[in-house]
């Protein structure tokens, strides 16, 4: 209700802002040769801003300190014998009684006396306070638009002043991008750092044991927090993935940059993306109720004991999602090639398998290498996969047949349901999520720099 | 001569053999090539069909449900209510709400399960003998409260005798399906020998039907009865983020867009921005929700599980997407709007905003939808800020308790009630890809539809 009120004053006040810029600017411009800087909506919107931005300001600081004290003074209506026998959480409960009572709704059971009267104080005080904000936020927002009014010449850049502040906002909104690194970085770093006051970084990037504790059995036994067995399991899933997506992304990119027709491959190239748009939980469910049981059958009919969750199964349909990513980037740098190439290749009576084996192909090398990269780097970060398919299994293994673990599964395994950054069972998340964005960060910023270098070669 | 010339027309026949040869060999290697190609594009289009096939074979089942159609006799006998509380005058609405808290209170102490175990009782064979923990089996245990809820609703029930449709309990309606095998023996089985007889002879007299489950969309996730788990917590959940995100990522994103390709001066700052956001665009999820974990739950103290930590979380991951490919929107207009604009006198603020960003407009447009449908299939990072609580009821506003939909596939694919739990999920994905087909859907339709008029 308060809110609305506060909502509908600031757009009365805005509109008559406007209204008034409007109207005075319009005034300004005679027929006999006063000209006028700025169009009247720029006088307009400057008078706007005049107007609303200390109003802003005035709420802000409002929103900022009201709650708090609104609660010191409720506090101080409570009589000083009761407000010594009350602990915390009966102070909470009295506040609690106080408040539905000021809000007229009533309390269930007798009210005490005290309570009344702090009730009927405090409702005065939320109304004074209510109407002191109302008054402050028009007295603010009028004294901007006179002020800004009596400003207005026919001289005046309001345009100017105007687009600054756009500009302005732009930057800021620009800046996020910039505040979002830092926060991450900041955020990973610091909850790393306390993680390793815990645990020594040697320790942590060369153990060979991955058992954290939990910190009720623990008094001063933290666990082991060894990276190596989460690394490989990363790397085995990433692995089998590329050897995957690699081969038929590839083919596929070949396919339809070379040889399709142009309505295959208005139709294939769209419905091989659908792959890319797909959930990946919808992926870790595939994996787990339907690849997973399949290998294992698979590999019983044959001999070969695999695990239902294993590496090879969340590899196997991760490659399955990464397949777009290859093909559509590869196409791209396949159909940057120059043409001439070809036709020389052709020229000198080569088929079109051995121009795209011996000139294609070497001629687009380091851009697959690339793509190549970048899709390795979104198979090191995919989470939902191998939370499901992979097992689970922080063991370190030569084989693929076998249970996993990787890095993102323990991140997720040690932050859920918990958020207390005390111990290391939860901060090592942190620490483990800096090794993954250093890691694809280089990854990227390789991929990215082999890309970018090769497309400039024939610019 | 002779001899020379026929030794040369032999070296010459050889040549061209071998030159045949080779020739034969170097296309058998192009048709092998070409094959190759044709079939990593059948494997890829075989695993699109597979994925799909899969699910809506074991999701499209679970769209159809057991359920029972009892006649229930709300029997003062059984029941033995007090009247429901009038509020007095001067009452006060709290001390009003207590009191009618006290009745439905006293209301729930009451034995409802005698009520459903009589209904069942009247439907079941005389010759049947099951005792009542057998028979309460067969209805999901929620039956209770919806009877009583309608009581509660509605106190002049009492004497009289109402059809209501139950829920079969996810037991039942794995046995009416057939998905449990029927042969096994009664040790193996969830059901008594009695139950599964009266299930078979309930469905037999049409007691039980297969109806579609609208439940599944109007219910919220419950762990006391699977049967009446729904989607539509999670949904307002997802919508809810979903709005975050637009209302936070879209301007940003476009405005961050506007300033670095029509503003910015080549600075080592813009550069800075530029790196920025490609890095982003390629950082790990997960990584996203470590930051807002430690950020925003940790530093600012927002609620945990509340869907706008998470539409923070997600505006964060989808700006580079919309900031890049308003980008791509902004660089495709052609240089010659601007340079009329500029030239008839505009600002470069007013080149912008009028002439060069309408013309952008559909997009933007589609980018915006294109990156909101990315957001809403994204789980990882919800995890990591407590999205996954079990939350039993449908989300207020941004900073109540809520799961999104991803996560309650991921909640629901952990649920120990597999054979029935399996179905549902698959379901929750078809939901689940269904809105993002939509989504692509429109974003593909406004594109062509708007950006033959600009």
């Amino acid at each position: 209700m308060n809110s609305l009120i506060i909502a509908v004053l600031l757009l009365a006040l805005l509109g008559l802002a406007y209204q008034t810029g409007w109207m005075t600017s319009r005034r300004l411009a005679t027929p006999n040769g006063v000209k006028v800087h700025s169009r009247p909506q720029y006088h307009a919107a400057r008078v706007a801003l005049w107007t609303l931005v200390p109003a802003l300001v005035i709420l802000a600081i409002w929103g900022l300190f009201g709650t708090d004290l609104t609660r010191s003074y409720a506090v101080s209506l409570i009589p000083t014998e009761t407000l010594v026998a009350l602990d915390q959480i009966g102070l909470n409960a009295t506040l609690q009684r106080i408040y539905a009572l000021a809000s007229g709704y009533g309390v269930a059971g007798a009210v005490q006396p005290f309570e009344q009267s702090a009730a009927d104080a405090l409702r005065n005080f939320q109304l004074i306070t209510f109407l002191a904000l109302i008054a402050a936020v028009a007295a603010v927002g009028i004294f901007g638009l006179l002020y800004a009014r009596s400003r207005i010449t026919p001289r005046l850049r309001a345009r100017n002043i105007v687009e600054t502040v756009v500009t302005a906002l732009l930057i800021f909104c620009s800046a996020v991008a910039i505040l979002t690194t830092v926060g991450i970085v900041l955020s990973l770093l610091s909850e790393a750092i306390r993680f390793f006051s815990f645990i020594n970084p040697v320790d942590f990037f060369f153990g060979t044991v991955w058992n954290p504790g939990f910190s009720s059995t623990g008094t001063g036994n933290h666990g082991q927090y060894g990276l190596l067995p989460l690394l490989t399991g990363t790397l085995w899933v990433a692995a089998i993935a590329s050897l995957v997506a690699v081969p038929i992304g590839l083919m596929t990119a070949i396919y339809l940059s070379q040889y399709a027709p142009r309505q295959v491959r208005a139709v294939v190239k769209p419905l091989i993306e659908i792959l890319a748009g797909i959930p990946t939980i919808v992926y870790g469910f595939f994996a787990l109720v339907s690849v997973g049981p399949f290998l294992r059958n698979a590999g019983g009919a044959i001999g070969l004991n695999i695990s239902a969750t294993s590496a090879l199964t969340a590899g196997l349909v991760m490659g399955i999602m990464i397949i777009p990513f290859i093909s559509s980037l590869s196409d791209d740098i396949l159909n940057q090639v120059p043409k001439s190439l070809r036709d020389g290749a052709y020229g000198l009576g080569a088929t079109q398998s051995e121009t795209i084996r011996n000139v294609l192909l070497p001629a687009a090398l380091p851009g697959i290498v690339g793509a190549f990269l970048l899709a390795v780097s979104r198979a090191i970060g995919e989470t939902m996969i191998v939370v499901l398919a992979a097992g689970n299994s922080p063991v370190l293994r030569g084989t693929p047949l076998e249970p996993i673990s990787t890095i993102t599964v323990s991140i997720v395994n040690q932050l859920t349901g918990d958020t207390d950054f005390t111990g290391p069972q939860s901060l090592v998340a942190f620490a483990l999520g800096l090794t993954l964005f250093v890691m694809t960060l280089i990854l990227n910023i390789v991929a990215l720099y082999i890309v970018r270098r090769f497309r400039e070669q024939y610019e | 001569m002779s001899e020379l010339q026929s030794s040369g027309r032999a070296a010459a026949a050889k040549r061209t053999q071998t030159i045949r040869d080779g020739l034969r060999k170097r296309h058998r290697s192009e048709q092998l090539f070409r094959a190759l190609g044709i079939l990593a594009i059948c494997a890829a289009l075989g695993f699109v069909g597979l994925l799909f096939a899969d699910v809506l074979r074991k999701g499209v089942p679970a769209f159809w449900q057991a359920n029972l159609h009892l006649d229930v006799t709300f029997d003062p006998e059984l029941i033995g209510a007090d009247p429901r509380p009038v509020r007095a005058e001067g009452q006060s609405i709290a001390d009003y709400n207590a009191a009618i808290l006290a009745w439905q209170r006293s209301i729930a102490m009451l034995n409802w399960n005698n009520v459903v175990e009589a209904s069942m009782r009247s439907v079941t064979p005389a010759d049947l003998e099951i005792d009542s923990r057998q028979i309460l089996s067969i209805p999901e245990t929620n039956a209770r409260h919806v009877i009583r809820e309608a009581f509660v609703a509605n106190p002049d029930l009492m004497g009289q005798t109402v059809r209501f449709d139950l829920l079969a309990s996810a037991n039942t309606d794995n046995w009416v399906k057939g998905n449990i095998d029927r042969t096994l023996g009664d040790a193996q089985q969830q059901l008594s020998a009695p139950a599964r007889q009266l299930i078979d002879a309930l469905e037999e007299n049409g007691t039980i039907t297969q109806d579609f489950a609208w439940g599944i969309f109007t219910n919220v996730d419950s762990r006391s009865a699977p049967a009446s788990a729904g989607l539509a917590g999670a949904f307002m959940g997802s919508l809810y983020m979903m709005l975050v995100v637009i209302v936070l990522a879209v301007p940003i994103g476009v405005a961050s867009a506007i300033y670095l390709e029509e503003f910015a001066p080549k600075s080592r700052f813009t550069d800075l921005i530029e790196v920025n956001i490609n890095n982003l665009a390629a950082v790990p999820s997960i990584v996203f929700g470590l930051l807002g974990a430690a950020v925003f739950i940790n530093f600012f103290h927002l609620p945990r599980s509340a869907p706008l930590v998470g539409g923070l979380v997600l505006t964060l991951m989808t700006l580079p997407t919309i900031i890049i490919a308003t980008r791509a929107a902004l660089q495709g207009v052609s240089p010659a709007l601007r340079q009329a604009a500029l030239g008839l006198g505009a600002s470069r603020t007013q080149m912008v905003f009028h002439h060069v960003l309408p013309v952008t407009f559909p997009s933007i447009l589609t980018a915006t939808i294109i990156g909101v449908a990315q957001a809403l299939g994204e789980t990882a990072p919800l995890l990591l800020i407590g999205m996954s609580a079990f939350v039993a009821s449908i989300p207020g506003s941004v900073v109540d308790q809520a799961t999104a939909l991803p996560v309650q596939i991921f909640l629901w694919q952990g649920n120990e009630n597999r054979n029935f739990f399996e179905a549902r999920t698959s379901a929750a994905i078809l939901v689940l890809l269904g809105l993002m087909i939509l989504l692509n859907a429109v974003a593909i339709f406004l594109r062509t539809r708007l950006e033959r008029r600009a």
